[in-house]
């Protein structure tokens, strides 16, 4: 597209009475060129991103939805999305915690979140309570010493445009998928993280930690860097339950890992799941997408996902450099009425390169869940190896888990190795824990974690304590 | 004290248990014998609270006070313990994570205090130490991969960590080399005396030659027909149960 194009874009977004909307914090509903333009214009971004959305957003029309997914759902009307809502906007935010969910606030309890953070979980304006802005800038600064660069991704482009133009897209790329294509037309924020060679980020880094921007939710786009030899561990979302307007959420994540980087990428993932009845839940559909593209690079996806009315994600890597590692670890819960559809994708390119997967799914109540696994070892792919190990645990008899694994080799020197299996927590085991002085739930919840065992020691302490403590949650009520 | 007077158990359609007292007190050691298929594992799982087992008629009490209508866990609150026949896998997690949980678990439903890590790494150790266990035991998964003595001797390690009140422990002597008999023997008398009961459901004299009972008794068909002191079990052994008033 032209400048001339654009500016032509502009102007007729202005004609039709946009300045007005663009001066109010949300945008009305409904998706154009001239939103994008305008959301564009309002981020202060510069032209080449701005036609690299028109692109993607010229794409996406041109594609339908997946439908071959398990999951179903009521059709989505993106003409009834709003685009553009200021980060900081507070007007949609509860102004207290009196204004939250009862039952909300009573898992944050369970969970033992400080009460300042509950607000700010809860999206209650937390600046008076909770001073996420020193935080930050403490953070900033001793990772500016190592060389890091930490920032929102809308920092990032103004701060940073050579690097972002250098790797955005170019590990899911604007045509990959609908979400994706989707995404790229219309992100909103997210994450940038670059570490320069040889640096190991002295922190865990996490969204967390930037808890102002979380209402940039539902077309989030996170792109992490590391260079030759440099490593980080990255977490994100927090571990309790998100108060969250957006029914959809299309996020793209992209990783890149240069010669002998490492990235480690934790999920612990809880959107509001929905009610027993599966109302009011979120629809979570995520490209995640790592390449090892030096030799020697590592890429490991960890998660945990109790969360979202239908969660639809495949982190993968492409292992592309030669003796390249990736990794995908997960824990799936679904319960009540929830539906999940995940896995992996490992695409082996260079030589020796390696893989592992290790997914636990657990289902209780009426919940389903797939597990969805590609293994894919190209001609050149000398002597790959892959792991699969993919387990499901039911609690009841009206819940269901379904195993998919997909396996193309190309190269006979390939070794693919997959195991499965499905197992219930056993009455006896329930009565062994019970006679030892265990009530009936704490019981559930020891095997559940014992289960989960191979995923919660690849995540950072903390983050497995409370992993566990959120399984307990998720799966209250399902016993029996 | 245990006090169990005419319980009657039905499991499925069969009556197992028909009309069984038995009184043990504090402070001793009672061994109950009898033929396969006699009812001891039903007696000792009904007073553990297990599924399954339906309880016709009859009390069961400790300490004056009804067992019976209380959950597995309220039952393991009040010092219940039961070393299991079959003791049952938990992969994924430590022996001493679970350990620690049961513990715990138990002290905080008796309003008592926590024991934190340190403290309770330092009992653990002690207690292994004592039945001669490797301490690789400490981070294996509860019971995976055992053999059928290791997971005899998990049960004895569990129990002098719980050192509970009242202890029945079945057939912990099965499957047990004779090292593992000497050590585990130890671990039981360690709870001799004072304030604990203990209950031993076995097929073998070789068991009562290192814990020497006050008391025996032998189950059949769903009653204790006979019971007397230590050489009752010899008589057992040496002319088997038809002997001793008791039809296999
Ligand atoms: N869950 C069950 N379903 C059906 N029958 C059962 C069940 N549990 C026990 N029984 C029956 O009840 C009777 C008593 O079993 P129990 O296990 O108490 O015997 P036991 O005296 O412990 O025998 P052993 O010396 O072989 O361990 C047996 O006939 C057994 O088959
Ligand atoms: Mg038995």
């Amino acid at each position: 597209m032209s400048d001339q194009a654009i500016d032509e874009h502009l102007r007729k977004a202005y004609e039709h009475g946009w300045v007005t909307d663009i001066e109010s914090d949300t945008f009305p509903p409904g998706l154009n060129e001239e939103v994008i333009a305008a959301l564009s214009a309002r981020k202060g971004e510069p032209r080449w991103l701005l036609e690299w959305r028109l692109k993607a957003y010229r794409h996406w029309l041109t594609m339908t939805e997946p439908s071959w997914q398990k999951p179903h759902h009521e059709p989505i009307d993106y003409q009834s999305i709003s685009y553009f809502s200021a980060p900081k906007s507070k007007d949609d935010a509860p102004k207290s915690l009196d204004e939250v969910d009862p039952k909300l606030l009573e898992t944050y309890e369970k969970l033992g979140i400080p009460l300042a953070e509950r607000a700010a979980l809860a999206g209650v304006a937390v600046d008076a309570v909770f001073d996420s802005v020193s935080v930050a800038t403490t953070f900033r600064e001793e990772l500016g010493r190592a060389g890091v660069i930490f920032m929102s991704f809308s920092e990032a482009v103004k701060h940073h445009p050579e690097l972002v133009k250098r790797y955005l897209g170019s590990v899911v790329p604007i045509y990959d998928n609908y979400y994706a294509a989707l995404n790229s037309a219309v992100f909103s924020d997210g994450s940038f993280v670059f570490v320069p060679k040889g640096v190991r980020c002295p922190m865990e880094l996490s969204t967390y930690f930037r808890i102002n921007e979380m209402n940039t939710g539902q077309f989030e786009r996170t792109l992490i860097v590391v260079e030759d030899g440099a490593y980080v561990s990255y977490l994100e979302g927090c571990t309790a339950p998100q108060r969250d307007r957006n029914q959809l959420h299309a996020a793209v994540v992209e990783l890149v890992a240069e010669g002998n980087g490492e990235i480690k990428y934790s999920t612990v993932q809880n959107w509001f799941p929905g009610d027993e009845e599966g109302r009011g839940g979120i629809y979570n559909f995520v490209t995640k997408r790592g390449i090892c593209k030096g030799r020697g690079s590592r890429i490991s996806w960890t998660q945990v996902e109790t969360g979202s009315a239908i969660t639809w994600k495949y982190p993968s890597v492409i292992l592309k450099g030669d003796d390249t590692v990736g990794e995908f670890y997960s824990v799936a819960v679904t319960a009540n009425r929830q539906q999940a559809d995940t896995g992996t994708k490992m695409l082996h390119v260079g030589k020796n390169t390696r893989s592992v997967i290790v997914s636990k799914g657990i289902s209780a109540g009426r919940a389903d869940q797939s597990y969805r696994g590609l293994v894919r070892v190209n001609k050149g792919a000398d002597n790959a190896r892959n792991f699969t190990q993919c387990d499901s645990l039911l609690l009841g008899d009206r819940c269901g888990a379904h195993t998919f694994p997909y396996i193309e080799v190309k190269n006979p020197t390939a070794t693919v190795e997959h195991e499965a299996t499905t197992s219930k927590v056993s009455d006896e085991q329930v009565f062994y824990l019970r006679q030892r002085g265990l009530s009936e739930e704490d019981a559930v919840n020891l095997v559940v974690n014992g289960f989960c065992k191979d995923v919660f020691k690849q995540l950072p302490m903390e983050f497995a304590v409370e992993a566990q403590k959120l399984l307990a949650v998720s799966l209250e009520g399902s016993v029996g | 004290m245990l006090e169990i007077h005419d319980l009657r158990v039905r499991v499925g359609d069969v009556e197992v248990l028909k009309g069984l007292d038995l009184v043990v007190r504090r402070g001793e050691v009672h061994a109950i014998m009898g033929p396969n298929g006699a009812g001891k594992s039903t007696l000792a799982k009904v007073l553990a609270g297990a599924d399954g087992y339906e309880v016709t008629g009859g009390t069961a009490t400790w300490d004056g006070e009804d067992l019976l209508g209380l959950e597995p866990e309220e039952r393991a609150a009040k010092g219940v313990f039961l070393g299991f026949q079959y003791p049952v896998e938990i992969p994924g997690v430590s022996n001493a994570y679970f350990l620690r949980t049961a513990l715990n678990a138990i002290r905080k439903a008796r309003g008592e205090e926590e024991l934190g890590a340190p403290a309770f790494l330092k009992l653990l150790k002690e207690a292994m130490a004592f039945l001669e266990m490797d301490d690789s035991f400490r981070n294996r998964f509860v019971n995976v991969g055992f053999s059928g003595g290791e997971k005899k001797r998990n049960e004895i390690l569990q129990l002098l960590v719980l050192r509970p009140a009242l202890a029945l422990l079945d057939e912990t002597d099965s499957g047990l080399d004779v090292d593992a008999l000497r050590v585990v023997s130890r671990g039981v008398n360690s709870l001799r005396g004072g304030e604990h009961a203990v209950v031993l459901v076995t097929h073998y004299q070789r068991l009562l030659d290192h814990i020497v009972p006050d008391r025996v008794h032998v189950l059949a068909g769903g009653r204790i027909v006979r019971s007397g002191d230590k050489d009752l079990a010899l008589q057992v052994e040496a002319h088997g149960y038809a002997d001793v008033g008791a039809s296999a």
